[in-house]
């Protein structure tokens, strides 16, 4: 039977999910409701007694004290319009999962007992609106019509005794699981449009390569031993574009580029990765000898670096753009739960101890008509604020860092970096953690969720533009706790050495993740039809390729396999033997008894050709005259610049993570004397015996890259070292991410600019290789996304290029941390570093609606030694307070020095070292680099000086004992005396919703 | 000292500040403090019975799907411990009438009040009469809180403290009675042990921020009336030493974090009433 159990909050009781609604109805609608109740419903599909019915509804489906139930019966009496919204068929329910697990437990059930439990949720509406307004408040607020399903009633329409029919979003699959066989031998025509019919994004060179593979007689011959032929399957074709997918294997960045630059110079790149990525990496760990901290680069799933003796440090940043374009919430929580794979997923696997997120949207008030299948950013900013909210806080990992970028040429493809760090003993039973092993005979578990066609085609989908066809499987929500009963599982199973190595079930699925380990042991041979199923009937390559959540692949030695099983078992955790690695060198999959792939391992993994591109570079020419008018009121200018959404306050983002979880949250980030400044970085203490920490920190500056993003890299970069300087980091242990976002960088009729785009990509990578080299810092891991656009009809949008730098090292004690608010009444405030006049791509300009070319210069060797000395007077003890100064400049770092701290400075630009600059504005607010704003106190004024003679620094004034931030400028006139609580209201007020 | 302190912190299922929460008790001085996952007290493999202090962490249990720890409360009410009849709640009754202590924090209070264990107004067990639900914001929040210590409440985790600064991070925490009757009940018998209140600690407020989440008479902790059961939704085990507090750069603070306290008593009181 089919039953209706709805559950609400009793009259007298505060609804403040319904009222969270009626706000946004209102605010971001503008349409007027006075009231919104919530509704829980939950559709019980199995056999109860009615007695069974009121315990299940008393017990763990309503709060007796602040709720009330219907069996079978509705609860809204008294509407104007009600929406309820469900899942459609296969979205991930994690509602309904666990109350069907609970009532399972209550009525003392079997686990394998057919029952079912669907949720939706009514929205009860009061107010006058008419039907098209309430069809706007489901479709462009409470539901997804990808994912969700809704219905509306207005009341005259309303059966009080009966109300909504069940909806029983069942999935209905009558396919009976079978195995297609394709012939290639067939013209490019015919294989141009195999490939796009069934999504495989690959192109023709690759198509051919696969027909060449199946032509040669010793494959068929081995093929035919296996009950195969010439032709391929659709498991091995999904497979290799799955494997051969940008995502997967980074064809841009290993292309053969042709490059000639703005003096028509031509170079050839042999890999955009190895030459300027991976050689620096190698170069700075040579220059470093016995002090390199690197252990595991580019080779796992995330990097790892030495932390103390016994432990080391994992981090990974990856994104997750795509989805969350279609699906904000569940794009951005499988986002974060997913990168969580990557550290935990790396050598014999990590504890999870951070997450930091980088979001980049359009402006939240974007005003203008939406292009089709664009969901506004305003929703797409709070969708994805409350994916990584659920990702992040309901996996126990604290958010200790990150930032939001915004512009609006992010309105076809937010960017959602999501990265976690995780630490891991140096060395597990005698064998080094870091490293991955696996010996053929290994058998291979899959273990955590069940597969469902959640996520087919994530890889090749993430590696292509945003089109009208995208498809909807692309989307899934996941499980944080799922996933954390599996974390908790796996991490017993690993201290007690039950298993050799793991790897996550992420792009690619098991055909990725069996495919990757397969080569440490040189093959493997496995029974898609052993693997457990969300609902039956699945074809076999979309098991192999469906990238449904919280699953890990574990290589289990065959004498561990019976602990390791029980203690999956007991731990309520499902693992599942699906065959075993071998040193074949095929990848050998049979469903059942039939073979459905057999691939040479090297064909899979090197058979792909090299991608031939050609990029030319021609700096655009930007005129900087006439400069934006010298501002009538220099307070009321910087209140605007505070303001930006690109600066303003993050607060109300920031407390909805939760970023002390784990009890070693050292530097939050919110800091100050109300709990509310902007920390630079984040310094966590992830052993709680010990005072060594962690420092981490991020870069990103996609402005300067519509000047060159060459500097935009290079800025980046230092953005994300000074950021970690400030807070007590050190060029010594420090290790890097880099983490491409691009538009389409492959010239064709549809991208005639790819060119220019793809020179853009190797700039980058040139300052990358150049900045990274000088300051010592080794990338260890890192991303791309190269396909950030959006077209469709004759619209297009494409992201500007946008490189996210991420940083992680080593704070030898973390009592000498410092933060960025100003201290006490009497300590000197001085400035580090030369201001420039570099306003190009800076704040000020966007304001003006100005790009400008003086786009700010790193200049890395003054740079390292002013941050060597500043960590030296870190250490020392002698900073009361250190600030980065980024977006909006001196101006704005002064600003958030007095905010943060409480109290007033006065400040003199006369004495702020400089070079070229006679106006206050551009001195106020030029980019420059690798710049602070620091307060010492008088006591240490002279170590301090002495600790950065030589370097570029100005003792600019003080700080004060009243509320005013006061400034004279270059004439030697107070320019500016502004109530530091009046600037911060200003600074507070755009995201505040 | 021959005896030995044993403390016990439960995790599994989503449960996520054991660590901290284990760290806080080897501090006070408990000898024994073991993170034990639910499952090997359901095998059977650990029994509630060998321990004196009962730990329920923060975090979220299977999720707070249904609302905050309500499906484990299933788990708590009815999993049978495997090979023998007993349930859970079997155990758990019996460590509580031992006189032994449990503190539930955050997530392990929603657990306690959702369980009966709390306030388990004359002693009566396993009735619900109070609730946390979703914070008047309607916000999941990390933030500081002052709270003020209840001077005549019989809480064993509280004595000689006059106020405590801790955060509070979590989206249902609003405290609600049942009914006025249940409210009086509590307030008469002292068992509000904690209130958000001003920064001097000495008057509770209903004002957001401070009051966070807009408990009914600004409730942050409860106990039950032996002192020996005790709920709060701030963290004390977020607040052990000086470096968590958020403006430990600009303040001079004890080395000590102010969390540690709630744990040294429980410690003492187990030392000198349970173990001598």
């Amino acid at each position: 039977m089919v039953v209706r159990i709805e559950v609400g909050f009793k009259s007298h009781v505060i609804d403040a999910q319904g009222e969270k609604i009626a706000r946004r109805i209102r605010d971001h609608l503008g349409l007027p409701v006075d009231s919104v109740r919530t509704v829980e419903v939950y559709t019980l599909e199995g056999d109860f007694t009615n007695e069974e019915l009121e315990e299940i509804a008393r017990g763990p489906l309503s709060d007796p004290i602040i709720q009330e139930y219907r069996i079978g019966q509705p609860l809204a009496c008294q509407f104007d319009w009600l929406i309820e919204v469900g899942y459609r068929p296969g979205v991930t329910d994690n509602v309904g999962k666990t109350a069907k697990e609970a009532i399972l437990l209550l009525l003392a059930r079997d686990k394998d007992e057919q029952l079912n439990v669907y949720t939706s949720r009514q929205y009860v509406i009061t107010g006058t609106l008419t039907k098209k307004e309430a069809e706007s408040i489901a479709s462009n607020l409470l539901a997804n019509d990808l994912i969700e399903h809704y219905r509306i009633v207005s009341f005259k329409d309303w059966d009080c005794k009966q109300g909504l029919s069940p909806y029983v979003p069942r999935v209905m699959e009558h396919n009976e699981p079978h195995t297609e066989k394709i012939d290639l031998n067939v013209e490019d025509e015919e294989l141009i449009s195999i490939s796009e019919s069934r999504i495989l994004a690959l192109n023709i060179e690759e198509m051919r390569a696969i027909r060449t593979y199946l032509k040669d007689k010793h494959v068929i011959e081995a093929r035919k031993k296996v009950g195969l032929d010439h032709r391929i399957t659709d498991v091995e074709l999904e497979c290799i574009a799955q494997t051969w997918s940008e995502h997967c294997k980074h064809k841009i960045f290993n292309a053969q580029i042709r490059y000639e630059d703005d003096q028509k110079k031509v170079m050839t790149i042999d890999s955009l990765f190895e030459t300027f990525i991976k050689k620096a990496t190698q170069k700075v760990r040579e220059a470093k000898g016995k002090d390199d901290i690197c252990l595991s680069v580019f080779s796992d799933n995330a990097g790892v670096i030495k932390f103390t003796e016994d432990y080391n440090l994992v981090f990974k940043v990856e994104t997750h753009n795509s989805p969350s374009a279609l699906d904000p919430y569940g794009g951005a929580l499988t986002g974060i739960v997913g990168v969580n794979r990557d550290p935990f997923g790396t050598g014999k696997g990590a504890k999870l101890i951070f997450n930091t997120d980088v979001f980049c949207f359009a402006r939240p008030d974007y005003d203008q008509p939406l292009p089709p299948r664009i969901l506004h950013p305003r929703r797409i900013l709070e969708g994805v604020r409350e994916g990584v909210e659920h990702g992040g806080n309901k996996s126990g990992i604290p958010t200790v860092n990150g930032c939001i970028v915004f512009d609006d040429r992010y309105l076809g493809k937010p960017l959602v970096y999501c990265g976690t760090g995780g630490i891991m003993p140096s060395t597990i039973k005698g064998e080094a953690s870091h490293k991955k092993e696996i010996r053929p005979g290994d058998l291979i578990v899959m273990t955590g969720g069940r597969i469902g066609k959640d996520g087919i085609h994530g890889a090749t989908f993430s590696s292509q533009e945003l089109h009208e066809g995208s498809p909807v499987t692309a989307v899934q929500i996941g499980d944080p706790i799922t996933q954390k009963k599996m974390i908790d599982f796996l991490l017993v199973a690993r201290d007690r050495g039950l298993y050799r190595t793991l790897t996550d079930n992420g792009a690619g699925g098991l055909s990725s993740s069996v495919g990757e380990t397969a080569r440490l042991s040189g093959g493997c041979e496995m029974d898609l039809k052993r693997a457990p199923l969300k609902y039956q009937g699945l074809n076999p390559w979309e098991i192999l390729v469906s990238e449904s959540q919280e699953r890990m692949t574990v290589a289990v030695p065959p004498e561990k396999i019976s602990d390791f099983l029980e203690l999956a078992r007991k731990m309520d955790v499902e693992a599942t033997v699906l065959g075993q690695y071998t040193d074949t060198g095929m990848f050998h999959v049979r469903y059942g008894d039939e073979t459905v792939a057999f691939l040479h391992l090297d064909f899979l993994h090197e058979g792909l050709p090299q991608m031939k591109l050609s990029a030319r570079w021609s700096p655009p020419r930007r005129d900087e005259t006439p400069p934006p008018p010298y501002p009538a009121h220099m307070g009321n200018a910087l209140k605007a610049m505070l303001g930006r959404l690109n600066i303003c306050s993050k607060e109300w983002v920031v407390r909805q993570y939760d970023h002390e979880v784990q009890g070693g949250s050292v530097v939050k980030p919110l800091t100050g004397a109300e709990n509310d400044g902007p920390s630079d970085a984040a310094v966590i203490r992830p052993l709680l015996d010990s005072f060594v920490g962690v420092v981490v920190a991020n870069g990103i500056c996609p402005r300067y890259g519509d000047i060159d993003t060459y500097h935009m890299a290079a800025c980046a970069i230092d953005e994300a070292v000074r950021n970690a300087i400030a807070v007590g980091g050190s060029l010594d242990h420090l290790a890097g991410l880099d983490n491409f976002c691009w538009c389409d960088p492959v010239a064709s009729e549809k991208n005639p600019d790819g060119e220019y785009k793809l020179a853009q990509l190797v700039r980058a990578n040139m300052a990358l290789y150049d900045i990274t080299t000088a300051y010592g810092i080794p990338c260890i891991s890192g991303k791309d996304s190269m396909k950030n656009d959006y077209a469709i009809g004759n619209i297009k949008i494409s992201i500007p290029p946008t490189l996210l730098f991420s940083v992680i090292g080593r704070i030898d004690d973390v009592r000498k941390a410092v933060t960025m608010d100003a201290k006490r009444p009497g300590d000197l405030v001085y400035v580090l570093g030369v201001t420039k006049r570099e306003m190009g791509g800076s704040e000020w300009y966007a304001m003006h609606g100005l790009i400008g070319h003086s786009v700010p210069h790193v200049e890395p060797e003054e740079a390292k030694r002013l941050y060597q000395a500043l960590s030296l007077a870190i250490r020392r003890g002698l900073i009361a307070s250190a600030h980065d100064c980024s977006d909006g400049g001196l101006g704005c770092a002064l600003a958030e020095v007095a905010m943060a701290g409480g109290w007033g400075l006065e400040i003199d630009l006369r004495q702020v070292p400089q070079k070229g600059i006679d106006r206050d504005d551009e001195l106020l607010f030029s980019e420059s680099q690798s710049r602070f704003v620091v307060t010492v106190s008088p006591h240490h004024q002279k170590d301090f000086e002495d600790t950065i003679a030589g370097l570029p620094w100005g003792l600019v004034g003080e700080v004060v004992n009243r509320t005013c931030l006061t400034v004279i400028g270059l004439s030697g006139e107070i320019i500016m005396d502004e109530d530091i609580y009046a600037l911060k209201a200003a600074w507070k007020a755009p995201l505040n919703f | 000292m021959a005896k030995k302190v044993k403390s016990i912190v439960i995790t599994g299922y989503g449960t996520n500040c054991e660590v901290e929460m284990a760290h806080a008790c080897r501090l006070a001085g408990s000898e024994v403090v073991d993170i034990v996952h639910v499952s090997e007290i359901l095998c059977g493999k650990v029994r509630l019975d060998d321990y004196h202090f009962l730990n329920l962490p923060g975090g979220f249990l299977d999720g707070d799907y249904l609302g905050s720890a309500k499906a484990a409360t299933i788990r708590f009410l009815h999993a049978r411990i495997s090979g023998s009849k007993e349930r859970l709640f079997d155990q758990l009754s019996r460590f509580i009438a031992e006189g032994k202590l449990i503190l539930g924090v955050c997530n392990g209070f929603q657990l306690q009040v959702k369980l009966g264990l709390l306030p388990a107004l004359g002693g009566e067990l396993g009735n619900q009469t109070v609730t946390l639900t979703f914070n008047d914001s309607g916000r999941f929040e990390d933030r500081w809180v002052y709270l003020k210590v209840n001077e005549h409440s019989p809480c064993i985790f509280t004595r000689g403290l006059k106020g405590l600064y801790l955060p509070v991070r979590h989206g249902e925490g609003k405290f609600l009675p049942r009914d006025e009757k249940i409210l009086e009940e509590i307030k008469n018998k002292n068992l509000i042990a904690l209130q958000y209140s001003e920064q001097s600690f000495q008057n509770p407020t209903m004002t957001y921020p401070a009051n966070p989440n807009g408990s009914v008479s600004a409730i942050a902790g409860i106990c039950d009336e032996n002192g020996r059961i005790f709920g709060l939704m701030p963290h004390p085990e977020a607040y052990l030493h000086r470096t968590n507090h958020p403006r430990w750069t600009r303040e001079n603070l004890p080395e000590e974090g102010m969390g540690l306290a709630i744990f040294r008593n429980a410690i003492s009181f187990i030392r000198e009433e349970l173990l001598s």
